[in-house]
């Protein structure tokens, strides 16, 4: 059952932010978005391989060749903030 | 109560490829902040990564070299975290269905050959590399040059019990990744970064006691002594009536303690699950079966071989064996001289003492193989006296050239016809008669002097067996 702790978890995790009649709404769809999948449970899938990928190509491999693509303006021109070449954020305290 | 240590370790390391692991960009260290960067590796929207081939090859073969079993199929997986070292909020990494598993490594323990489980070795991106403002600076910088640089996990079963069996299980590692050549595992550079799972038990339990994560242990100097605090800590914690907390701690270089780290909320809940980006990894036999052969003899056969071949003992087969490139020089010198047991003594004693004084690598030493294994040669045949090699070692090393040429320029060669030893001799005997004196009253081990005053005066030319020899016979002859 997902309840308001259990959503405001998920929701704290996944970074969003919404209203509290939002987040009724949003209570139901997830309640029925688990018993969806809890009926998908009901199949025997014993012996089956799980599926990772619906298209059965292999993965595709790349040769170990170095190519240059963005300069240092360029790969932060989309940046909020930057300083000597860094992005800037505010510190995140590690200890 | 006595209590043991139980220690797993989850060990990260850097596989030298030239380009990332799912996009082009140099892989290279050391370059300005963000120029190593490209929309895959900076997460922007709408890019796909492609794996790398050398990525694969490089993981595959550690995980050979460790005795893994590849599987045939593994699957990429997304870590989700919020952090900035990622910018797509998740590290690809691989979960379920890892590359390979049930590997082993064996060490040298007091107690014999220990064998290291390895449960899992997988492949995954590295983060970028934050640096946090100073002071009162509320920033924090982000480079992302490292992030998308290649990694292998590995991750050992518990089967280490002592701070000291890390230690060489670490060392082991980096001495067969060098030797594969897939990484230079220095862990003073961050190419090889490991974290520890410690837990204490009463000695002879089977149980397994609450484990806390140490993390942070960045240098081989710290990992015994981390561990090492970590487990009097923990046995302190127990004997004093508490309870370990599972956590992660932090080791403290500075303080020399590890330390509680701040918990992240909601830190181990990274929802993975298979990255839809990335099809799963196919490895045909006939792929892993070429990588195979192309294996480089590795350290443990090497050493065996060694023994085997060369009849050195298994200490030193160790020591020559537990860097590729010292072993190579070994082993050039033998086709220059076929001594093994000579080389070996000099390779370990000589050239390793002022490889370690110098703090540099064999590749960066000085000296080649043809020139140790020339005077190695002059000292075995009588050319020279050991001591005299250890000083033309020396020459060697500062100015280069050919020991033999030296030998002759700079008048090195071994006194070695009687006659002009026993005007030395005489000479000595004349000038030290006190000592000449204590000899003759019984007290024989004065001769060690009498021998150095003769080495003195012939610039250590003089063959001190030879010498001795020949001031017994003086000497007894005054005695009558």
């Amino acid at each position: 059952m997902v309840d308001r702790k259990e959503l405001e978890y998920i929701a704290q995790i996944a970074k969003i932010d919404f209203t509290r009649e939002e987040g009724e709404k949003l209570i139901k769809d997830l309640v029925r978005i688990i018993e969806y999948v809890e009926k998908l449970k009901e199949v025997d899938v014993d012996g089956v391989e799980p599926m990772y990928h619906p298209f059965t190509i292999e993965q595709r491999l790349r040769e170990d060749v170095v190519k240059n693509w963005l300069s240092n303006e360029e790969a932060l021109l989309n940046a909020p903030d930057r300083k000597d070449g860094f992005f800037r954020v505010p510190k995140i305290i590690e200890t | 109560m006595e209590f043991e240590a139980v220690i797993g370790l989850e060990v990260h390391v850097q596989l030298n490829t030239d380009s990332k692991i799912f996009c082009s960009c140099s892989t290279a260290f050391g370059n300005p902040p963000n120029t190593n960067v490209c929309p895959i590796c900076l997460g922007m929207p709408g890019t796909l990564p492609v794996l790398n081939v050398k990525a694969v090859e490089y993981a595959v073969k550690a995980a050979l070299a460790l005795n893994c079993r590849i599987n045939d199929i593994s699957v990429f997986a997304r870590k989700n975290y919020f952090y900035p070292d990622l910018p797509k909020g998740y590290q690809i990494s691989q979960y379920d269905k890892p590359l390979a598993t049930n590997g082993y490594v064996l060490i040298e323990t007091k107690g014999g050959q220990k064998r290291i489980r390895i449960k899992r070795v997988h492949v995954e991106e590295d983060a970028g590399k934050n640096v946090h403002g100073e002071g009162n600076d509320p920033y924090s910088y982000v480079d992302l040059n490292r992030a998308g640089v290649p990694l292998i996990e590995i991750v050992t079963e518990p089967d280490i019990s002592t701070p000291e069996e890390a230690r060489v299980f670490l060392t082991k590692l980096r001495t067969i990744m060098r030797y594969l050549g897939v990484s230079n595992a220095d862990m003073e550079k961050g190419e090889l970064r490991c974290d520890a799972n410690v837990s204490i038990r009463p000695k002879g339990s089977n149980e397994l006691g609450v484990k806390t994560e140490i993390k942070n242990i960045n240098s081989f100097k710290f990992v015994a002594k981390a561990l090492e605090y970590e487990i009097e800590r923990q046995i302190l914690v127990i004997k004093a009536g508490g309870r370990i907390e599972q956590e992660t701690r932090l080791w403290n270089a500075s303080l020399g303690i590890t330390e509680t780290m701040r918990k992240k909320e909601m830190e181990h809940d990274y929802r993975y699950f298979p990255d839809p980006d990335l099809m799963p990894l196919v490895l045909k036999p006939e792929m892993i079966e070429k990588w195979k052969k192309e294996l480089p003899e590795l350290p443990d056969k090497r050493k065996a071989r060694f023994m085997e071949d060369y009849g050195l003992s298994s200490y030193d087969s160790e020591v020559l064996t537990s860097e590729k490139a010292i072993a190579d020089f070994f082993e050039s010198a033998l086709k220059f001289y076929n001594n093994p047991t000579a080389i070996a003594n000099w390779v370990t004693v000589e050239l390793m003492s002022r490889l370690n004084r110098e703090g540099i690598e064999i590749v960066d030493a000085p000296i080649e193989a043809w020139q140790l294994a020339k005077i190695v040669k002059l000292v075995e045949e009588n050319v020279i006296t050991g001591r005299v090699g250890k000083e033309l070692l020396d020459i060697v090393w500062k100015e280069g050239g050919d020991p033999e040429e030296i030998v002759k320029k700079r008048d090195m060669i071994q006194i070695s016809d009687a006659s002009s030893l026993e005007v030395v001799v005489d000479e000595v005997i004349k000038e030290c008669p006190a000592e000449v004196e204590k000899y003759l009253s019984g007290k024989t081990k004065v001769i060690g002097y009498l021998v150095g005053q003769v080495m003195k005066k012939t610039r250590g030319r003089a063959n001190p067996q030879f010498v001795t020899e020949l001031l017994e016979k003086k000497l007894s002859e005054l005695k009558r």
